[in-house]
């Protein structure tokens, strides 16, 4: 609003300025109209300041008064044009606000230390491609041998990826003390995930259970690429076995059990397609390339060899990011 | 690449051809195609031609998901076909090839 004091104000530096036209002047003008800007004085209360200062400077002829008319007119659709804008950019404000309120939450549905078990190295890389990842990950001790282990990806991200991790997250705690095998727990996933996402939403989900006395792992796959197995011993990768139907798709999927034993020196490589849909300029990584990055980080321990590798894949994808990313390295020392 | 999208309709059969990128972007146009192709009264069938199409991510696969729920509710036969090695690989790692007809002949 056009105070009396602005009016004043605006009417000196026009007078200043006609009796000598000065550099000084022109700054105070700019500085003027920022704060007219973020005062929200609209362009058609200017247009009818400035004319009533003319008034206030002298005789002003006719045809210029009536040329206001017009001007006014005209600014009131610049005003228009700039309260939306406004209101826009508080909306904009707001959606950010709640954007990050969503990022803090969902940092802490992932967890905040790995375990930590004698013989086994774990490394994690998980990097959202936006600011709200799709990508889910999390392990729970069992006991002083066991721990459980879940990487998923949600479709789309976002707030109802938020959402829906947070829905996995309190099922899978409360179904934790319930003595589940992995493909119990995927069945009872996919009701849960089936009865309460959108129909065009799902899950995909590797579940398991590692034994580090036996270093045993056993898992299931619910629509998940179920990543890579390295034997030391022959020096070679191999793609983890596993099939099942995406959370969410049909209320009676079933999934199998699989089960890997690690020897010294093996490495398991689990991970969401962002690591398998990596872009090498326009086309995609092919298996046998990101079999041939993997071999060149052995030998380092698991949460190097995770970093490396992200490294390596972001270089090659020209460091853009174009999906959530998540490699979870577990190694038998 | 951009969307390539063409229906064409016999009583109650609908043929959708699709082409180009199936992602985040074109989703919603493809979403909303077949979705009112399905919901429509009266369709019997949806046949979906995948043949031209480049790229498709997660986003292809959940309009398919709702797609196929769709029709399984109305009873409406929903298949797809000609998909390429990378969508046919999308397809048998998210278990959809065990829910929706694929067929493997020609377009009719």
């Amino acid at each position: 609003m056009v105070t009396r004091s602005l009016e004043e104000e605006y009417v000196k530096l026009l007078r200043d300025y006609l009796n000598g036209p000065g550099e000084d002047q022109l700054y105070f003008a700019q500085q003027m109209g920022k704060w007219l800007l973020a005062h929200d004085v609209s362009p058609e209360e200017l247009t009818d300041m400035h004319g009533r200062a003319l008034e206030k400077l002298g005789e002003v002829p006719e045809f210029v008064r009536a040329s206001f008319s017009i001007l006014t007119e005209v600014m009131i659709e610049y005003g228009n044009e700039h309260r939306s804008v406004h209101s826009w950019r508080s909306r904009h404000q707001q959606m950010e606000a709640e954007l990050t309120v969503a990022q803090a939450m969902q940092k802490r549905l992932l967890p905040n230390q790995l375990p930590d078990y004698p013989g086994l190295e774990i490394g994690v890389v998980s990097i959202a491609a936006k600011q709200i990842s799709g990508d889910y990950y999390d392990f729970i001790c069992q006991d002083r041998e066991r721990f459980c282990l879940t990487v998923a990806d949600i479709t789309g991200n976002g707030i109802s990826a938020a959402m829906c991790m947070s829905m996995l997250k309190y099922a899978i705690d409360s179904l934790r003390e319930m003595p589940l095998g992995p493909d119990e727990m995927l069945r009872h996933l996919n009701r849960i995930v089936g009865r309460n996402i959108d129909p065009s939403m799902f899950v995909t989900m590797l579940y398991g259970s590692y034994d580090t006395h036996q270093h045993c792992f056993r898992y299931a796959v619910a629509g998940h690429e179920p990543g890579f197995l390295y034997r030391a011993a022959e020096g070679v990768f191999y793609d983890l076995a596993g099939q099942g139907s995406v959370l969410g798709l049909c209320p009676n999927s079933e999934y199998e059990v699989q089960e890997v034993r690690l020897e010294a020196g093996d490495i398991l490589i689990l991970l969401t397609d962002g690591v398998t849909e990596c872009k090498k300029n326009r086309y995609y990584l092919q298996r046998d390339e990101l079999v041939l990055q993997m071999q060149a980080e052995l030998g380092v321990h698991a949460q190097k060899m995770a970093n490396a590798l992200y490294n390596r894949l972001l270089a090659l994808s020209q460091f853009e990011l174009l999906d959530d990313y998540t490699m979870i390295v577990l190694r038998r020392t | 690449m951009d969307l390539f999208l063409k229906t064409t309709s016999q009583d109650t059969e609908h043929r959708v051809v699709l082409g180009g990128d199936i992602d985040a972007h074109t989703g919603p146009e493809v979403k909303e195609t077949l979705m009112s192709l399905a919901n429509e009264p009266g369709t019997r069938r949806l046949l979906i031609d995948l043949e031209a199409v480049e790229y498709m991510d997660s986003t292809g696969i959940g309009i398919f998901i709702a797609v196929m729920k769709a029709c399984k509710q109305k009873e409406c036969a929903f298949e797809v076909q000609k998909l390429s090695p990378r969508v046919e690989r999308l397809f048998r790692i998210t278990g959809l090839y065990e829910h929706i007809a694929i067929r493997k002949g020609e377009s009719e």
